[in-house]
């Protein structure tokens, strides 16, 4: 295994002595059948035969490979199982070395809440909520985890919900951008009332049901995917905002996560211009729509945004709000943000101590 | 060649196509007997609907008038009034859309013939855009060389929302019968519809949303058509994104690049970064001026686009983007409006020169 070496460019972390707060790690099962002591034999026997029912044209892999293995860190591959399956590993390159403190588990193993087969789905959710907590949080107690539900599911992914919600080792509901209809649609109404009436925020980390991932059909490079990512976490704002929910939760706080943050600046302006000349056609909201972006939305900074001058950076985050931002790293993916190289811009130490840790405790509830 | 200092290039008006009776003149026998018989519906778009406050200005519509369809009004409201020199017209109509690519050929084809009948002929400050049926693209390239004779016409015009990405070869006879004849591809804000407007995931339950998701369509095509390799296979061709809004641009280009020095290797077809070939072969209309309006602002927005070559000027008529008697955004920098509304036209549509 080679070990990173950093560059010795540019070094703006300086927030070690206190520790930092990471809002996106990605823990990974040992092995294909790493989920199965959380699953009932049914669901075992079923995902051995049919495995899931997924959205996309290859029965095992990925129609857009990433441009390493599996799109993780090459030298992230413990002596055996998938990266981020050993927790000895993840210390040694991660947590200790940067000394994370506090870091959020994004579990992306098997489609989770994205398939199709919405009973195995519910069976997955439980059963990856309880793996966190047993192989990850149990034994590390800097990591937490995340209530993993079904979002076309709404009465299940409520129970969910409400079964973890005297868990303070669960920090926040996760539900990939990825949806089948925009989140601010009727349906997916009593998880978000879920997750606010139990001080959830939402976590929309990439991923799910992309589809197309384009109106104007799909790609066909894992270099556009990459791209085309984004745009289902801008959909979703949009209908968060647009079909009234910030107005009809105004405590609901929703994390977007590793899908970028400086188009929000724009998106907030373009939505307010359009609400000036056709505000009527959503009456429900007393406010223009950049309100509630900089009310209800929070934003993981990986990967981070470089502008051609960094500096521009600082214009840019303060724009979005310093209070808004968190730093995620992504281990142990490809594009992983190493804290201490990440940002190419002189930030101050005030926003270091918002960006690297206090918005994060705030945003999930951390004492 | 003389410009008077005050008068203006407007690259991107829309007049209306009153309805099917309006292009049946036009159409071959077969196609006549189509529409008549079957009384087929008039097409205007779902991404333009023309009673919703953002097709027309208010105090531009008139009562029982679909929005566009005045070449008088369209004088008073927007040729006289904003000083064109020249104003480019966009039309919008079912052609552009329809799902037998036969018909949508033959629409188009209409539009254009009844374009430079009704509008060009009557007006000599406009110039055209060829609409061309994106479904079938070995029609849309005859269609091109038609009308190429005609040097009124100065572009190919596209929806943002296709079957397929722009990139793909599918649209290739495309780029290379524009090419040939030095016009430049304009892609306009407006979609077929064929995949739901919010990029992958279901409808949005507002037209709000689906005309403020446009942005993400453009930016899907640019990085489909930078990635596939268009610009290397097509090296005179300019691409021109019309009504497309600017605010998303820089942020749209330091992520296109970031990936591509990130995953390069993949399209090694891709010589030069996504932000150095949009500076040099991507243009923009300036309405909807979808940002700040605040000089600061948009000086900063310059800096970031990287280019004052980028930004043509526009009224986006009769949609409702703007209020008062000019066009130009408050706050958009004295010293380059000569660039933007005379320039940077002129360099962006060769053929303005041989026709000025």
């Amino acid at each position: 295994m080679n070990e990173t070496i950093p560059s010795p460019k540019h070094s703006v972390h300086t927030t070690s002595l206190v520790g930092i707060a990471d809002c996106d790690i990605h823990p990974e099962l040992k092995d294909r059948y790493g989920l199965h002591p959380y699953l009932s034999k049914r669901w075992r026997d079923h995902l051995d035969q049919y495995g899931e029912l997924g959205f996309e044209a290859l029965a095992g892999g990925y129609l857009y490979d990433g441009y390493t293995p599996l799109a993780l860190r090459r030298d992230a591959w413990p002596g055996e199982g998938l990266p981020g399956s050993d927790l000895a590993l993840m210390r040694k390159q991660h947590l200790d070395p940067n000394n994370v403190v506090f870091g959020v588990l994004e579990p992306m193993v098997t489609l989770g809440n994205g398939g199709r087969n919405l009973d195995l789905s519910n069976a997955l959710c439980t059963a990856i909520n309880d793996w966190q907590i047993a192989e990850f949080v149990e034994p590390e107690d800097r990591l937490r985890a995340s209530v993993m539900v079904v979002p076309d599911d709404a009465v299940s992914a409520v129970a969910e919900i409400e079964k973890r919600a005297m868990d303070a080792r669960f920090v926040q509901v996760q539900i990939f951008t990825g949806t089948t209809e925009p989140l601010g649609h009727r349906r997916y109404r009593p998880i978000l009332e879920a997750a606010a009436h139990h001080g959830f925020p939402i976590g929309m980390h990439v991923g799910g049901r992309l589809g197309s991932r384009t109106a104007s059909g799909w790609p066909s490079y894992y270099s556009e995917f990459h791209l085309y990512n984004a745009f289902a976490a801008q959909t979703q704002i949009m209908s968060l905002i647009l079909d009234g929910v910030f107005e009809q939760l105004p405590s609901l706080k929703v994390i977007i996560i590793e899908s970028g943050c400086t188009w929000s600046i724009g998106l907030g302006e373009r939505l307010d211009m359009l609400w000036q000349r056709m505000g009527s056609e959503v009456a429900n909201l007393k406010h223009p729509p950049s309100h509630y972006l900089h009310q209800n939305i929070y934003f993981s900074t990986q990967p981070v945004e470089e502008p051609d001058n960094p500096e521009e950076l600082n214009d840019l985050f303060e724009q979005i709000g310093w209070d808004r931002l968190m730093y995620a790293s992504d281990y142990p993916h490809w594009d992983y943000d190493d804290p201490r190289y990440a940002f190419k811009a002189r930030i101050s130490e005030e926003h270091k101590a918002l960006l690297f840790r206090e918005n994060a405790k705030k945003v999930y509830r951390i004492l | 060649m003389h410009h008077k200092p005050t008068s203006v290039i407007d690259c991107d008006i829309h007049p209306a196509v009153p309805g099917n009776d309006a292009l049946i003149p036009y159409m071959d026998e077969y196609w006549q007997e189509q529409f008549v018989s079957r009384a087929i519906g008039d097409m205007d778009l779902a991404s333009y609907p023309p009673s919703v406050p953002l097709s027309c200005r208010p105090d531009w519509r008139q009562v029982g008038e679909k929005p566009g369809v005045s070449l008088a009004s369209c004088r008073e409201q927007a040729l006289d009034k904003f000083n064109c020199e020249i104003a480019i017209c966009n039309p919008l109509y079912g052609g552009q859309v329809a799902a037998s690519g036969l018909m949508a050929a033959e629409v188009c084809s209409a539009t254009n013939k009844w374009l430079a009948r009704e509008w060009l002929d009557a007006e000599p400050r406009l110039r055209g855009s060829i609409v061309v049926a994106s479904q079938l693209p070995d029609r849309a390239a005859e269609e091109i060389h038609r009308c190429a004779s005609d040097k009124r016409f100065v572009q190919v015009l596209l929806l943002a929302g296709n079957e397929m990405l722009l990139g793909r070869s599918h649209f290739w006879p495309i780029y290379e019968a524009a090419e040939k004849h030095g016009l430049p591809i304009g892609i306009h804000a407006g979609t077929m519809y064929r995949y739901p407007t919010s990029s992958g995931m279901g409808w949005p339950s507002t037209y709000l949303q689906d005309y403020a998701s446009g942005t993400l369509l453009f930016a899907a095509q640019l990085q489909s058509l930078i990635t596939e390799g268009v610009f290397a296979k097509f090296p005179d061709l300019t691409f021109v994104m019309i009504e497309a809004g600017i605010s998303w641009v820089p942020s749209f280009m330091w992520k296109s690049t970031k990936v591509w020095f990130g995953v390069r290797g993949e399209v090694p077809w891709v010589k030069r970064s996504p932000a150095a070939e949009i500076r040099d072969r991507v243009r923009f209309t300036i309405q909807p001026f979808d940002t700040s309006k605040d000089p600061v602002r948009v000086e900063k927005l310059i800096e970031h686009l990287g280019s004052e070559d980028m930004l043509l000027f526009s009224s986006d008529y009769p949609h409702w983007q703007f209020d008062g008697d000019d066009p130009m955004p408050p706050g958009f920098p004295v010293r380059l409006r000569q660039k933007i509304t005379q320039e940077n036209p002129l360099r962006t549509y060769p053929r303005l020169k041989e026709t000025v």
